[in-house]
């Protein structure tokens, strides 16, 4: 599996989850530059965890009309596999690949902890090697965690099974515990958790592998 | 040698009358000291760099002597105190780099700024010398949890070091957090760095090279900070919210850039020497390099870049605005540099050059509007014998009558859901603690453990101090801090290399304070010594008073261990029911300054443990090598709250109780006896021969199992601890 990497200014789990692709595939993923304008072929596109232009304006915002998004945009519309961690989550919601946004946590507060996930729909090639009604745990670090989506955007993703993930104990206010969300055709998957955090017992968990594995297994 | 400008424009360069000079918080002796080191009277940029390079925060003119008394070497020491940070090797040709810094004065008055600040600051001393930083840790102290003041600057300051450290994506691991009447006017922020570098790819800040272009980057510069330094060397008094804008404003972005530039050009050979730019700026930043290389810098201000209009020479030179840089470039290198930092959309600009006068040179719109010669500047700062006891006063060794409890259990429940010894979590969840994937231990442990990236060695970190310990005898005090940070480390099964320190102090000019420096300082080098645990770095804050009342002595101290194998640490949670609970080290029960005597009984009189530093290394050793080799299960250090809270604490994080069958009174529970660790064991028969066969004291407890502890449900203490703090703040 061919994977790329997008590096922000700002991106600081850029290098986690680099580590985590190669130490699961074998493959170095590509790290990709923002400000370059056409993708490498690869397999496999992810925007990676941090606080891309410092969050200053509105998480992902800036990131999110970089000059490689056109491109990634462009080919997420064709079906490429595209992944969104955290910041990564937020982003793809400001393109519009993802429904909803991700507000501030009701708690106010940024909140890293591990936290217990449900694993919704794994019939996606991100997550086909769990089985639907998995918990995992999976840690969380965020500020603006908060899904949010008007009500008929809810029950559509609801509806269409496009929930991938979902809190057990929610610790941000997300609507309906919504931790992560395909698009339509679950070619894209957005989520706050950090599976990258989650690849060894001895980082706490090793939960977050199932979705490296299930990628290699597709891709 | 250039003319100084004469022709004054009178608001922007005034006559330097003694008011000036005092405002400037220099006394009629340094002044005198100013003219004799230039022949002639300073004009006011002159005067405004003799008044930072001399305060007590950039100069140490108080401590200076005393400092000079520590012990600073050890075959693994690469660089101790004088550089940006301590270097330590750590084997396979990589170094750790760490220091501890404060930022106190700043964070009472603008908390969440002030704190975060602190944390940049610190991360450039660190990245400066060429690591990539790895973990963060910090020590806070707060006033009274009932003062008006303490939530607000609590949550203040938890804020910035998250939103700061967060940002820039290095993990925050370990840290200290207390409470005390004494802090209420002046709250006491300590952040800590580690990062991790090639051992040929450590950079210094000695300038070399004359006609080297010096390079500014980073940031632009504004009027945020001017004489911050300054502030740090005097006392609070009722209008200190006055000094609001003395306080720098972080961009944890652009330090995240900076880090990331600094370091791409670093993996070249284009950089001949490095400075962040702290307190004081471009001053210090300027001076430190031209001293250290022993060279004079000339600095063409028009081309510092500037972020408001019509910076004056003095603003430019005094400003404490953050993220900034200067560095000295190999010649014809100008190019590749500024190219990085334009890919990082960062301001690259050569502002001047290296030469051979050995003085500070400033050009402004042509004219020349400073002229000082580095000697004087650095050497010739005021260095005082300030008053003190030759021998610092201990608390009478009185043995005032601390009762036992009416029910060990409910007292034991008492102390657990204090203010003191209540759960950290609401804090620490606030801190990615976890970003780089290399973060083993999470916070709450004896010590943080973070891998050293793509190896299987780590480094475990701890910061440590025991003020009322310091207070009640400054020597034991001084020798108990370092000996926690070492035990802590040992704990995990990490061998402790060097500490650094950060010496919270009062007014210096008090023989009262002075002498609990010295105390202090005296206890720090005697268990160093013992210990062979060198001081690599550090950093004085003195002038932690509000209206005459000072902080209690608190040197703080950042402790950094390695561990060959991260896979072999210990943790301090009971793992399965039927394991043996041993406790290492003797216990007399000594209740006097202990949490139990303060917080149950109000009993603050009486001698602070004694630290038997024999038999501290002694102990460290064998809990060691019984990790090293295997045979324990759990392990934890003894410290605030004894013996009986130390088990609690493995209880509640393993969900196992304990059934305690060692017989004893609540001296042995609750005493706070040094040099003490409790370790579990499947195979008790063992180490109680290898303890003989060491001569340990080792003393059996009971055995884990069931759900209680000393007569209380484990999750009924786990509820009591971690409630009091998010109760505490979400109380109006």
């Amino acid at each position: 599996m061919k994977s790329a990497v997008i590096v922000f200014p700002g991106s600081n789990c850029d290098r986690d989850v680099a580590v985590a692709l190669e130490q699961v595939s074998g493959q170095k993923p590509t790290m990709v530059w923002h400000g370059d304008s056409a993708l490498p072929e690869v397999d496999l596109v992810v925007l990676p965890g941090g606080f891309s232009f410092g969050d200053y304006l509105r998480s992902g915002a800036m990131a999110g009309r970089s000059p490689i998004m056109k491109d990634v945009v462009d080919r997420a519309h064709k079906g490429k596999p595209t992944l969104g961690i955290c910041n990564g989550f937020q982003i793809l919601t400001e393109t519009g690949l993802l429904p909803g946004a991700l507000m501030r946590n009701a708690g106010l507060k940024f909140v890293c902890r591990s936290v217990t996930l449900k694993v919704e729909h794994a019939n996606s090639a991100f997550t086909n090697a769990y089985t639907n009604g998995d918990l995992i745990d999976i840690p969380v670090a965020h500020h603006d965690g908060n899904y949010f989506a008007d009500a008929d955007t809810l029950s559509a993703l609801e509806d269409n099974g496009q929930v991938a993930f979902r809190y057990q104990d929610n610790p941000n206010g997300s609507l309906n515990d919504i931790a992560g969300i395909y698009n339509e055709s679950r070619s894209v998957l957005g989520l706050m958790p950090h599976p990258e955090r989650a690849i060894g017992d001895e980082l706490g968990s090793s939960d977050g592998r199932k979705m490296f594995e299930s990628l290699i297994a597709n891709l | 040698m250039s003319e100084i400008n004469t022709e004054i424009t009178p608001e922007i360069t005034p006559e330097i009358t003694p008011e000036i000079v005092a405002e400037h918080g220099l006394n009629e002796e340094e002044y005198a000291r100013i003219l004799c080191a230039l022949n002639r009277e300073p004009n006011i940029n002159e005067l405004g760099i003799f008044s930072v390079m001399w305060s007590e925060h950039c100069s140490y003119k108080s401590s200076r002597r005393h400092l000079a008394t520590l012990p600073t070497e050890a075959p693994w020491v690469i660089c101790g105190p004088g550089e940006n940070a301590g270097v330590i090797d750590i084997g396979d040709g990589q170094t750790a780099i760490f220091k501890m810094e404060s930022h106190n004065h700043p964070s009472f008055i603008e908390p969440y700024q002030g704190a975060a600040t602190g944390v940049g600051g610190i991360l450039r001393d660190v990245f400066t010398m060429g690591a990539r930083p790895i973990a963060n840790l910090n020590a806070l102290r707060f006033g009274s949890p009932d003062h008006p003041k303490t939530k607000h600057l609590l949550a203040g300051v938890v804020e910035g070091i998250g939103g700061y450290g967060n940002c820039v994506g290095i993990p925050t691991i370990a840290g200290q957090t207390e409470f005390d009447p004494a802090y209420d006017g002046n709250i006491l922020v300590n952040a800590m760095t580690i990062g991790i570098a090639d051992a040929d790819k450590v950079f210094y800040s000695a300038a070399a090279g004359i006609g080297n272009s010096v390079v500014y980057v980073g940031s632009k510069t504004g009027r945020d900070g001017i004489h911050g330094a300054t502030m740090a060397s005097a006392e609070f008094d009722d209008d200190s919210d006055e000094k609001r804008p003395t306080v720098q404003v972080g961009d944890p972005f652009t330090e995240k850039l900076l880090i990331e530039a600094c370091l791409e050009l670093m993996a070249g050979d284009s950089i001949v020497a490095i400075q962040d730019m702290g307190a004081a700026g471009l001053t210090s930043s300027a001076v430190e390099m031209a001293s250290k290389g022993d060279v004079g810098l000339e600095l063409d201000l028009d081309m510092v870049p500037q972020r408001e209009e019509d910076m004056t020479p003095y603003e430019m030179m005094l400003s404490e605005s953050q993220e900034r840089m200067l560095m000295v470039l190999e010649p014809g290198r100008e190019d590749e540099a500024m190219a990085i930092f334009r890919k990082w959309d960062l301001d690259f600009a050569i502002i001047g050059k290296v030469t051979d006068t050995k003085h500070l040179t400033l050009l402004h719109k042509g004219e020349v509007v400073g002229d000082i010669p580095i000697g004087p500047l650095v050497d010739d700062a005021p260095n005082y014998d300030r008053p003190h006891d030759v021998k610092p006063a201990a608390f009478a060794a009185e043995t005032p009558d601390i009762p036992a409890p009416n029910n060990l259990g409910d007292a034991l429940a008492q102390m657990i859901g204090s203010h003191h010894l209540s759960s950290r979590r609401w804090i620490w969840e606030q801190y990615d603690h976890q970003v780089m994937g290399d973060t083993v231990v999470l916070p709450g442990g004896d010590a943080g453990v973070v891998r050293i990236h793509g190896t299987n060695k780590a480094l475990a970190t701890t910061t440590d101090c025991t003020p009322r310990y310091c207070y009640a005898d400054p020597v034991e005090g001084g020798k108990q801090a370092v000996a926690e940070t070492w035990r802590n480390i040992s704990a995990v099964g990490a061998t402790p290399l060097a500490i650094t320190n950060c010496l919270n102090f009062g007014n210096p000019e008090k023989p009262e304070i002075m002498s609990q420096f010295v105390g202090c300082i005296q206890g720090i080098s005697e268990a160093c010594r013992a210990l062979d645990y060198p001081v690599v770095s550090g950093n004085v804050s003195l002038y932690n008073e509000t209206n005459g009342k000072a902080v209690l002595p608190t040197p703080a101290i950042g402790g950094v261990g390695l561990m060959q194998d991260y896979t072999k640490l210990t943790t301090v949670a009971f793992k399965v029911d039927g394991e043996a609970v041993f406790i290492i080290g003797k216990t007399q029960g000594h209740l006097t300054q202990s949490i139990y005597a303060r917080d149950l009984i109000g009993v603050t009189t009486g001698p602070a443990p004694f630290v038997d530093l024999v038999a501290e290394k002694k102990h460290s050793e064998f809990v060691r090598a019984q990790i090293d080799q295997g045979h324990l299960t759990a392990c934890h250090d003894v410290s605030d709250g004894g013996a009986l809270v130390a088990l609690a604490e493995m209880a509640m994080a393993g969900r196992i109780g304990m059934d305690i069958t060692h017989d004893a009174g609540h001296g042995f529970w609750f005493g706070e006896d040094q040099g003490r660790y409790i370790v579990t064991t499947n195979d008790a028969e063992s180490l109680v021969q290898a303890a003989k066969a060491a001569n340990v004291p080792l003393t059996r407890l009971g055995t884990t199992g069931g759900d209680m502890i000393a007569s209380q449900l484990v999750s009924s203490l786990t509820d009591v601890s971690e409630q009091w703090m998010p109760n505490y703040m979400a109380a109006p």
